[in-house]
């Protein structure tokens, strides 16, 4: 089990790993190397790491089980904020590149697009998510708490119907992340009985 | 002089040619300064076709755009090619998996001349043609790319359709051995297109072998491909190796594999939406804003009376 000082340097360390994306991103786009539709890159780009992040942080807690280190709670919060932040990142480039912020465009788009409907669920409900994510937030909640923030389960979902409706042909990478999320998910149902570490759910 | 820039009229030239292409071309016949005995006029002679070779002088055609060009690279690094990967950088990647030699293609069905045909004996070198056209894929990006080929009609004319010939059926090769898109069923291959035999016709449809003055690279359908201006991407199919005239509307790939997405005729139509996503705008690939679609992809003066009467909402 990790000692409270070798965390010290863990957790920064986490932080600029987590920036890699975004950086190597504003580099390419900088440099002009983000290939031949550099826009289409960026959201793809975002939106792939939106899910990532969103199935590292739903790692956590399966994880501190197997492995019996409840000190890797301690970085949950911040995987869990980095989604949001990519996700917030991908919607930006979503209403500027792809729409200019056109809001009668973007209010078609979400009624007629199943994929944009998913996808602006997904958003949403991850927004609440973020905005209770601090310790105060956490202690004013209580219990409530806990059971708000399993719609991080409902967001992943939401993200993955997201892909699935927005692929032409080739399903294989919804596929992979899809059955990550399932194992993630079984993890949860199969052990949620027997042990409880508090916040964890 | 063996191999030049293919001209254009002479007012569009400089308007229309993009320096990076013009800088390409010159490296290109630099490399090429060495193999410049073996290349007389047309460049297909005896099946020797080989992607980057410049194809002698095509005529300008008054069907050309005068809009900027396409980078070269970017009309050869960012393709729907699914033969070779599903990805847009991946056909570029994989073009060495598809074997263009010996190619040839099989006619049959509804003609007076069926036969297994070369490439040169469809296209006539001495008659190639410039046509700079915009490219406007169902997935809302566009190009304008200088293709070089003949009239679809006049390699047609030479198979002699019979009047049963209602329609032109074309596969792309089916190797699935090379070809790393076919080993999984992501489509059902071989590919396959359609057009009314009207459409395939039209003056403006070009049986295809090269572009940008070049023989087509692979992962742009070489040896041989078609080129429908005026529908979206993927009915222009490439790597041709059959061509059936028949009497019903054939099977085409991506219709088969979401018929509520893809119709049979997909002309452009910014009224019809994708199901998925609109189809009003395109980014012109280059451009950071995004540009209207136009009905037919501009080319409604030619091609709109070929639908006279139909409704393109229901024949989407
Ligand atoms: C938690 C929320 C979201 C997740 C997890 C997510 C995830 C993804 C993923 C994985 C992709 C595919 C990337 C690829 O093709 O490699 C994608 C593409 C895309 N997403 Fe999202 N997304 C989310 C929210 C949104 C929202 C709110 C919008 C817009 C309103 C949006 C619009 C798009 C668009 C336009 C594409 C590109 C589609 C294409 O290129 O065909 N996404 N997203």
């Amino acid at each position: 089990m990790r000692t409270p000082t070798a965390a010290g340097w863990v957790k920064p360390a986490l932080f600029l790993l987590c920036l890699v994306p975004v950086i190597d991103l504003a580099h390419g786009a900088w440099t002009n190397t983000l290939g031949v539709n550099p826009l289409e890159t960026l959201t793809r780009s975002t939106g792939t790491w939106t899910l990532r992040f969103l199935l590292l942080t739903l790692l956590v807690t399966p994880l501190i089980r197997v492995m019996r280190t409840p000190a890797l709670l301690r970085y949950r919060r911040m995987l869990g904020l980095f989604a949001f932040f990519y996700a917030s990142i991908h919607l930006g480039t979503y209403l500027w590149f792809d729409k200019f912020f056109d809001w009668q465009e973007i209010w078609l788009d979400i009624q007629d697009r199943l994929f944009i409907t998913a996808g602006v669920t997904a958003f949403l409900l991850l927004v609440p998510l973020a905005l209770t994510s601090t310790r105060r937030a956490q202690r004013a909640l209580g219990n409530a708490w806990n059971r708000l923030h399993r719609l991080i389960y409902v967001a992943t979902f939401a993200g993955l119907l997201h892909y699935f409706w927005l692929v032409k042909a080739d399903y294989l990478e919804p596929i992979i992340y899809a059955s990550i999320f399932a194992v993630l998910m079984l993890a949860r149902i199969r052990k949620s009985s027997t042990v409880n570490v508090s916040g964890v759910s | 002089m063996l191999i030049r820039i293919p001209k254009r009229s002479d007012e569009k030239e400089s308007a229309v040619t993009d320096p990076e292409i013009y800088r390409q071309r010159r490296v290109f016949m630099q490399q090429c300064a060495a193999g410049m005995a073996g290349l007389a006029g047309g460049l297909l002679v005896g099946g020797q076709a080989q992607a980057g070779l410049t194809l002698g002088t095509p005529r300008s055609s008054p069907y050309s755009t005068d809009e900027e060009l396409t980078p070269m690279h970017a009309a050869t690094h960012y393709n729907n090619f699914y033969e070779l990967g599903y990805k847009k950088e991946d056909p570029s990647r994989n073009a060495a998996a598809l074997k263009t030699e010996p190619w040839t293609v099989e006619v049959e069905g509804y003609c007076e001349n069926p036969g297994t045909y070369a490439v040169e004996d469809l296209v006539p070198m001495d008659q190639l043609e410039e046509r700079i056209y915009r490219l406007r894929c169902v997935e809302a990006w566009s190009m304008v790319i200088p293709w070089v080929g003949v009239p679809l009609a006049t390699a047609l004319k030479k198979l002699r359709p019979t009047s049963q010939a209602r329609y032109v059926a074309f596969q792309t090769i089916l190797d699935p051995e090379n070809l790393p898109g076919q080993r999984r069923n992501v489509l059902d291959w071989p590919y396959v297109e359609g057009l009314r035999i009207d459409e395939a016709m039209h003056p403006l449809t070009l049986l295809t072998v090269g572009m940008y003055g070049q023989v087509l690279p692979n992962q742009n359908g070489a040896p041989i491909r078609i080129v429908v201006p005026w529908k979206y991407g993927f009915k222009s199919i490439k790597s041709i190796v059959r061509i059936r005239f028949v009497e019903g509307q054939p099977p085409t790939a991506w219709n088969q594999a979401t018929p509520n997405e893809y119709g049979f005729y997909s002309n452009v139509n910014p009224e019809v939406n994708h199901p998925r996503w609109s189809q009003r705008r395109e980014r012109r690939i280059g451009e950071f804003r995004k540009r209207k679609t136009l009905m037919f992809n501009g080319y409604a003066e030619e091609v709109a009376h070929l639908y006279s009467g139909m409704d393109l909402h229901k024949y989407f």
